[in-house]
């Protein structure tokens, strides 16, 4: 069972309590970006074996929406934090790469 | 290679079945071929065949990191149906179907297709509608199934319980010509074949890189050193992801775990296939005697090929209120596979961004009963550049809104 911590009510939620929301810190393009954005913030994903930021909501707790940095291919939990924020915090991030030396991910933005 | 007939196994029987050959051969891979398929599951090793069968196209390697329908080909429920909305479904579906009553004929392979007939439950109004909007659709399409009322769907199977207090049946979608068949040998009869033809199918042999050189592609970096080709076909499931990274693009995929369960096997009970989409759960007897049962796929990325228990309790749950009579089975053994999930619940085939690299994936928690149709449409694409039957798969349909909505008629793993 996955259990991730509510970065706002600090509950360990396990995920019947959760509802998952996809890939997190994508750059929203909206009308009057190129078709290419368009389609790329819509649709295409990383979908990486490895690490991965997603979103969460707390639907059966406080119902706020927040992040969780997690591992597609161990299912180790990184860490959660705050979704108000458009990339991953440093201590985090640290802490992937002391974990995983050589991991990399995109520009965030 | 030898022939399986009624005379080879009474051959064999006066001879300690010594006589047997490999079914396929594991040759080490070549520096050079025309055509590299990735991925030795059911959709890569049908394209591989089709491809020599078809479009005379035999200097062709299939490679797998692990074993030979290893992935979601042998995790699979194998439900084979062709009872969707969309034409452009209908037309592969149907096709895999129609391919699927003489396959064991043509790969000289008992697949075991059964066509016991499938059924998908309506157990709310809206899924009434639905099922006789799909019956209608399915009419136009040529593709044969009826919409049934509660009677006759307690005369096909007499275990379930029509009114339950929750979700009373109130009617189903009933495809008598679908049905299952035996997944394992599935692979292993298009592998058989496959290497018959002269093509080198290499297990253990893992793609960590594509090449490629003024935007058209080259060739592959494997755990078995570099492999030359002309065109390249990523036939990976769960892993098109990563694939598509190696060959610099992203896909609108998403992988996820989905879970099946097999019980303990009883005597003959249920001789149809049973789906219930509202309360996620389907269920079918394997020759065995176990019941096998499948549920809703998981909602985050994973590629453990391990689900989340509580998928497995819903299912189960849902279940034992349709079929009252199974809540006192021992389940036997439970797995999960890596499925690829597009947003339109709909497969992709397609050439990619990539000159000579197609790409055939997103079947998501059902692409079992498309091996034989995906593989004869995917070889058609990869030889001609195009195919009626891949035609509307194209990646670029979601940059085009040209959507195949499917996500009522695949609302339910299967
Ligand atoms: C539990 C479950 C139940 C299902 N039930 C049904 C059902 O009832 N009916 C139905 O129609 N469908 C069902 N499906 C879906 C069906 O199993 C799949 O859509 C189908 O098997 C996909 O076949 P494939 O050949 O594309 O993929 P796979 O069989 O997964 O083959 C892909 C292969 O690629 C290999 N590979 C991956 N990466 C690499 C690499 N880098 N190098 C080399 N090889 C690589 C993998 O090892 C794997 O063997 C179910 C799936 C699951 C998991
Ligand atoms: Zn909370």
């Amino acid at each position: 069972m996955l259990i991730l911590t509510c970065p706002y009510c600090g509950v360990d939620a396990d995920e019947t309590e959760l509802t998952p929301g996809g890939e997190a810190h994508l750059t929203r393009h909206g009308p009057g970006s190129s078709d290419d954005d368009f389609h790329d913030y819509l649709f295409a994903r990383d979908n990486p074996r490895g690490v991965h930021f997603e979103r969460w909501r707390h639907t059966y707790g406080c119902g706020k929406w927040f992040h969780a940095a997690r591992s597609t291919d161990t299912l180790e939990v990184f860490g959660t934090y705050p979704a108000q924020t458009t990339e991953p915090p440093k201590d985090i991030c640290d802490k992937i790469s002391g974990e995983r030396p050589g991991w990399s991910w995109r520009i965030f933005g | 290679m030898k022939r399986y007939s009624a005379f080879a196994i009474a051959r064999e029987a006066l001879r300690h079945h010594s006589g047997w050959e490999r079914a396929w051969a594991s040759p080490e891979p070549k520096r050079k071929y025309d055509v590299i398929i990735v991925g030795a599951g059911g959709h890569g090793l049908a394209t591989a065949y089709y491809l020599g069968k078809n479009f005379g196209i035999t200097n062709v390697a299939v490679l797998e990191k692990g074993w030979l329908g290893g992935g979601n080909t042998g995790r699979n429920t194998t439900i084979i149906r062709s009872n969707y909305l969309q034409d452009a479904s209908a037309a592969i579906y149907e096709k895999s179907r129609s391919l699927y009553e003489d396959l064991s004929q043509d790969l000289n392979y008992n697949v075991m297709f059964s066509p016991r007939g499938v059924m998908m439950l309506a157990q709310t109004h809206h899924e009434v509608r639905g099922y006789q909007r799909t019956a209608h659709a399915n009419a136009l399409q040529g593709v044969a199934t009826e919409y049934i009322g509660p009677e006759r769907v307690k005369e096909l199977c007499p275990i379930i319980c029509i009114d339950g207090p929750r979700y009373p049946v109130l009617g189903a979608l009933w495809q008598p010509r679908g049905g299952t068949a035996r997944h394992d040998a599935v692979a292993w009869g298009y592998a058989r074949a496959c290497s018959a033809m002269g093509m080198d199918i290499i297990q253990k042999c893992e793609v960590t890189g594509v090449r490629s050189e003024g935007g058209k592609v080259r060739g592959v970096e494997t755990s078995k050193g570099p492999i030359e080709c002309d065109k390249l076909g990523v036939v990976v499931a769960g892993h098109s992801g990563v694939l598509a990274e190696m060959a610099g693009f992203r896909l609108p995929i998403e992988s996820v775990a989905l879970q099946a369960l097999v019980s303990e096997p009883i005597k003959p009970c249920m001789d149809v296939v049973v789906m219930a989409n509202t309360v996620h759960g389907y269920m079918s007897q394997s020759d065995k005697g176990e019941m096998v049962i499948g549920g809703g796929a998981d909602g985050y990325n994973n590629y453990t090929q391990r689900g989340s228990f509580h998928h497995i309790e819903e299912t189960v749950r849902a279940l034992i209120e349709t079929f009252p009579m199974i809540s006192r089975l021992k389940m036997l053994r439970q797995w999960g596979g890596i499925v690829d999930m597009t947003g339109d619940r709909s497969p992709i085939l397609s050439k990619t961004p990539l000159e000579g690299c197609f790409i055939n994936c997103g079947w998501g928690t059902g692409g079992f009963k498309a091996i034989p149709g995906s593989g004869w449409g995917m070889a058609q694409l990869m030889a001609t550049g195009a195919s009626p039957l891949t035609a509307e798969f194209s990646l670029d349909r979601f940059k085009e809104g040209r959507f195949i909505d499917e996500s009522v008629a695949a609302g339910v793993a299967h």
